[in-house]
């Protein structure tokens, strides 16, 4: 479980987590207080897509998570490096990927999708 | 879904056979998708080159597994129409290792019996080995259309490309015929101001009056003749290169404006007042000793330091172990198929003689050499009575490789301890060439090699003509 506060970001594609970091045009921010959800969650509308400007975002906007699919290492080292933790390859919605995190089961590489559609 | 009684196949032989099983003997990643885009069956490659296994993918739709840019931007599945052709498209995937992969996808329309579209078949190609040939290719042997695999050459190969992308003042030495135009072009195509003029001026070409106004331009009315206002051409280059091949030949008057250009940056046109802001990167060539020029006054010393920025020196090819042959290949390939010849290569006495002579004119000399050959051979090999007179009838070259004609000169005139420079040489030389013609200064000119341009400006320069 969760405990502290969090500030979580998820690169998004319509209501999934975006395949690409890099490729993502919209975000969406939330923050998980104490195990209690703020429910705000904020969608970022990027100007245009690039791993340089959503690196400089998540640093700006003080993120402490970063939920994606693929992401090249070279992002996902500074990202790191920076302290953000980041779970990649996760596939799913993101209100499902969000739900995993809270209750502490989500891992990177995790499908959690509904594989008959 | 239970892919195993899914992925067999009949009618091939008497019995079923499992259809991953045939798929994942192919070296090339595949993937079979429903009409939603959700993938239903994968093989081997396809899991290696992404990381995900059939079990994780099945079900998936493909842009969440393949993560291609092409399934972001715009999945060619989505606009597919009963009739459509297969798709192919280059693109990259970050697979699970977080590479960014380039790929070359192919897509393609699956039909059932009655020719009912039930779905997609993609290939999906992994282009890195192709990619590193085509990079190995380009520069292990080569850069432009300088051609070499001599450590020399392997060297000047790996430095260009940085140097392309400085903006430095660059000057390049070599004996004629080394390809100090290639390596000037070259390297302004590498550079950001690929895009923007390269501007040649040969310094030698042209009478010193007529050089500064092609140089700087001038002002409608600045001398008699100028009837209209003429760019120059360091305007012409602006945001590009302007190179000044035979630097060495540039007149000393014309040196001091150069080096007021390489300063301030500023051209002012003959009989204008205003000048003229110009963002040109300079590449001066010169097969002459500029160091020497220097020590007698014929080449100024601070022009010298403010060209030698970044000197590349490209050797003769007397020094470039390997490349005579891999030169005498490339030519004859090139040569063949423009001539629509068909002569497979060199016989061994015509690769001997070819391997034993110096080159004094170096790459260049050795072209004409193969163009000869190509245009005379009616053979399948080129032997070594294709091969031009002076080849085969040669000497052994002695002391200094040079050319034939200053080699006799030499023969004639031994200098014993003597200072004598290369003008007195040259000098000699042409009186020599010009007894030999009765007089005659076309025929002088192309004795010696040279335009008749060239000879009338070093007759006047060596004041023969008066």
């Amino acid at each position: 479980m969760v405990h502290n506060t969090k500030k979580i970001l998820i690169p998004l594609h319509g209501n999934d987590v975006a395949p690409r970091f890099d490729l993502a045009t919209e975000v969406m921010i939330t923050v998980r207080d104490k195990n209690i959800a703020h429910g705000e969650e904020k969608i970022v509308v990027l100007s245009q897509a690039s791993a340089e400007k959503l690196c400089h975002l998540i640093l700006t906007e003080e993120i402490d998570v970063v939920i994606c699919s693929g992401v090249e290492e070279e992002y996902y080292q500074y990202l790191t490096w920076k302290k953000v933790q980041v779970i990649d390859s996760v596939i799913g919605s993101w209100e499902s990927v969000l739900k995993h995190f809270y209750e502490g089961t989500l891992r990177a590489g995790d499908i959690l999708f509904d594989k008959e559609g | 879904m239970d892919t195993s009684q899914q992925s067999r196949i009949n009618p091939l032989f008497n019995f079923p056979i499992d259809l991953r099983s045939l798929i994942d003997e192919i070296p090339l990643g595949i993937i079979v998708l429903n009409m939603d885009r959700r993938i239903m069956l994968l093989n081997r490659a396809f899991e290696s080159l992404t990381g995900f296994s059939q079990e994780e993918a099945t079900g998936v739709p493909c842009y969440h597994i393949l993560r291609s840019k092409m399934c972001i931007k715009g999945c060619p599945a989505l606009n597919m129409q009963q009739e459509s052709k297969p798709v192919c498209m280059e693109s990259d995937l970050i697979n699970r290792d977080r590479n960014l992969i380039p790929v070359r996808i192919n897509l393609a329309l699956l039909k059932d019996p009655d020719r009912k579209v039930v779905g997609f078949l993609e290939t999906v190609e992994d282009m890195r080995p192709i990619i590193k040939l085509d990079s190995q290719k380009s520069h292990a042997y080569s850069f432009a259309h300088l051609i070499g695999r001599s450590p020399q050459m392997e060297k000047i190969f790996q430095i260009l490309p940085v140097f392309a992308q400085s903006d430095s003042s660059i000057l390049i030495t070599g004996e004629t015929g080394t390809g100090k135009d290639l390596a000037a072009e070259a390297i302004h195509q590498a550079s950001n101001r690929a895009k923007g003029p390269f501007v040649k001026v040969n310094c030698g070409a042209l009478p010193e009056t007529l050089l500064e106004s092609e140089l700087f331009g001038h002002r409608k009315g600045a001398f008699t003749g100028a009837v209209e206002n003429k760019p120059g051409r360091f305007r012409l280059a602006h945001n590009g290169t302007l190179y000044l091949t035979e630097i060495g030949d540039l007149p000393l008057s014309l040196q001091v404006k150069l080096l007021t250009f390489l300063d301030d940056q500023m051209v002012y046109p003959l009989g204008g007042t205003k000048g003229f802001q110009a963002n040109v990167r300079i590449i001066a060539a010169t097969h002459r000793n500029l160091e020497q020029m220097v020590q007698t006054e014929r080449f100024r010393e601070d022009l010298l330091f403010r060209l030698n920025v970044v000197r590349i020196h490209l050797p003769p090819l007397r020094e470039r172990q390997g490349d005579t042959r891999l030169l005498l290949d490339h030519f004859l390939n090139s040569l063949t198929s423009r001539f629509r010849k068909k002569i497979k290569g060199f016989s061994n006495k015509a690769l001997e003689i070819l391997r034993g002579y110096q080159y004094p004119g170096n790459v260049r000399e050795l072209r004409n050499i193969s163009e000869y050959a190509v245009n005379v051979c009616q053979e399948e090999k080129i032997q070594p009575h294709h091969l031009p007179a002076y080849l085969v009838e040669m000497k052994p070259m002695i002391k200094e490789q040079v050319s034939p004609l200053i080699q006799a000169g030499l023969d004639e005139y031994t200098l014993p301890g003597t200072e004598q420079t290369w003008g007195a040489m040259e000098r000699k030389l042409i009186l020599d060439a010009l007894l030999k013609t009765g007089g005659r200064r076309s025929k002088t000119a192309d004795l010696l090699g040279w335009g008749r341009s060239t000879l009338w400006r070093k007759m006047k320069q060596y004041e023969i003509d008066q």
